[in-house]
């Protein structure tokens, strides 16, 4: 069999085909990543499960106290409602937050350089991995989602709307997978990765809509959440899924020109890990 | 017409920081040859590879693959390329063939053309009846020869091997070599090899560079080599002759004490 296959091999050659044009690169790689992580996931589902603990943690006691106390003033919105979202944002960003990890993984294990020397733009293979990262999100957000509607959440059930949560989902992962993997090209190892993600994630995501709305902070809060992109998240998850005021057109602005800027600074780093 | 080399390499020069870690090297591989660069640890082999494989930027020198300038034509370079670096990278969440298709997505593999080349691949790699196990259960053997299938799929012109066999038990390491030997006598590719296993190199290579501290102290054929140092002696002697006074004060003084642990420890190994 191996021998006749061997027969059948053309001999090698230093002739290529025209390469693709960039505008399929990109998409075409973007996918590859996404559908690699796909499979990742579809052998070992128990990340899915483990995961799931933490928002509903959030949802169940957090969500149901101060649902029953009033303590945050949200208007005609209950609490519970106000909240979901939130969570949904967040549960995607820390699977994201720490996906810089992984790419330092594959640096040591040889992967990652010889996702190098494939002919794919550095800008490419960021975005590949950081909608990857937004895959595995999606796959949380979904598990979100059912709990949501189980507790009573009173969720849209526009098809659109939810197409459009899921496209926001991604952008914001996407966004905080390029902010890890950046870091990950300045501190080069895991551990202070670890370190730094554990630093940020709770201030980015106090310091948003996610739990009360930017009308109550203080002022100097207040101008933190309107730099971070996962008050713009929030913000448009909240308006497709429960109707409340927002900015769509705004929030999708920001969080597109937030993945830009991350994908070239996290693909102007990436070399570093080669070395 | 004259042929153009595979690999052109004219006074390459790469520095850490203080540290030269190729420092002058001139090397000419032909199409269809098994090249062998041979060196302790430290010699300044993996850089060498890094640079005309595009994953170090050329820094002094001149660098062309297949009339390429590595400089210039990264993208065209590297889908020329096939690589299997010195650590065993897999990913071992994803099955044999997956492993293999991500490859070849990533080397443009026309969509009606993938299933095929991906089944080719592993098939010369003898890995079909593993193809759907999880890379993580493979055997250190295994997962090498993966790694070659994964290369394979792109169809090479040279193929880039650091290490092939380091950290392979010895049956394991025979079945690589048998593996890359095959494929040469099946397509004429060129190999570029390093290693530090001297009679591997004497075995399989069509010619080999000495390398020391960042310099080339030797080119030939195995054979030529041992014959010019006298009867009855081995490739390793060679290596020796060429490059064994590295326990003498000068050229400690050139590689500080972690090169002479190094050049210690692949005194050890090949001793």
């Amino acid at each position: 069999m191996r021998s006749a296959v061997l027969a059948g091999l053309p001999a090698a050659s230093a002739e290529r085909p025209p390469a693709p044009p960039l505008w399929r690169t990109f998409p075409s790689r973007t996918l590859t990543f996404c559908l690699v992580e796909l499979q990742k996931l579809s052998h070992d589902r128990t990340e899915l499960f483990t995961r799931a603990v933490q928002p509903v943690l959030w949802l169940l006691i957090f969500g149901e106290t101060f649902n029953r106390i009033h303590a945050i003033p949200t208007g005609s919105t209950s609490y519970l409602d106000f909240l979901a979202p939130g969570i949904i944002a967040q549960s995607g960003m820390f699977v994201a937050i720490f996906y810089g990890i992984q790419i330092i993984w594959e640096r040591d294990a040889g992967v990652l350089n010889k996702l190098l020397v494939t002919p794919t733009p550095r800008a490419a293979l960021i975005l590949g991995k950081s909608f990857s990262a937004g895959i595995r999100a999606l796959a949380q957000v979904v598990v979100v989602l059912v709990l949501s509607v189980i507790l009573g959440v009173a969720l849209t059930t526009n098809p659109l709307n939810i197409l459009g949560t899921f496209v926001v989902v991604m952008l914001g992962s996407a966004f905080f997978a390029c902010l890890s993997m950046t870091i990950a090209g300045i501190v080069l190892k895991r551990d202070r990765l670890m370190g730094i993600g554990q630093m940020i994630t709770m201030p980015l995501f106090f310091a948003s809509n996610a739990l009360y709305p930017i009308a109550v902070m203080p002022a100097w809060l207040r101008a933190l959440a309107y730099v971070n992109p996962l008050s713009y998240e929030v913000d448009a998850l909240r308006g497709m899924l429960i109707g409340t005021p927002s900015h769509l057109p705004l929030d999708f602005a920001v969080l597109l020109v937030a993945v830009t800027v991350g994908v070239t600074a996290a693909s102007s780093l990436v070399g570093r890990l080669a070395r | 017409m004259s042929v153009l080399p595979a690999v052109d390499v004219q006074g390459l020069r790469h520095r850490f920081g203080d540290h030269v870690a190729v420092d002058g090297v001139d090397l000419r591989v032909m199409p269809g040859e098994v090249f062998g660069l041979l060196g302790p640890n430290g010699a300044g082999k993996t850089t060498t590879i890094r640079v005309l494989n595009t994953l170090l930027p050329v820094q002094e020198g001149d660098v062309s693959i297949f009339g390429l300038d590595v400089r210039r034509e990264q993208t065209a370079v590297r889908r020329l390329l096939g690589y299997v670096p010195q650590q065993l990278s897999i990913e071992a969440a994803l099955t044999g063939r997956e492993n293999v298709a991500w490859f070849a997505r990533l080397f443009d593999v026309p969509r009606r053309e993938r299933r095929e080349r991906v089944d080719d691949s592993l098939a010369a790699m003898g890995l079909l009846d593993a193809a759907d196990r999880l890379a993580g259960t493979y055997s250190g053997g295994m997962v090498r020869r993966l790694e070659l299938a994964q290369a394979l799929v792109n169809r090479p012109a040279l193929l880039v091997l650091d290490e092939p066999t380091v950290g392979l038990d010895p049956v394991a390491r025979g079945g690589v070599w048998e593996r890359v030997e095959e494929l040469r006598l099946a397509t004429g590719m060129t190999v570029l090899v390093t290693t530090h296993y001297m009679e591997e190199a004497d075995a399989m290579c069509d010619r080999v560079a000495m390398m020391h501290l960042g310099t080339i102290r030797a080119v030939g054929r195995p054979d030529e080599l041992r014959r010019a140092l006298g009867p009855g002696a081995t490739l390793e002697d060679v290596f020796r002759r060429e490059t064994g006074n590295t326990l003498d004060g000068e050229e400690i003084g050139k590689g500080g004490l972690r090169e002479i642990r190094r050049t210690r420890r692949t005194a050890g190994r090949v001793g």
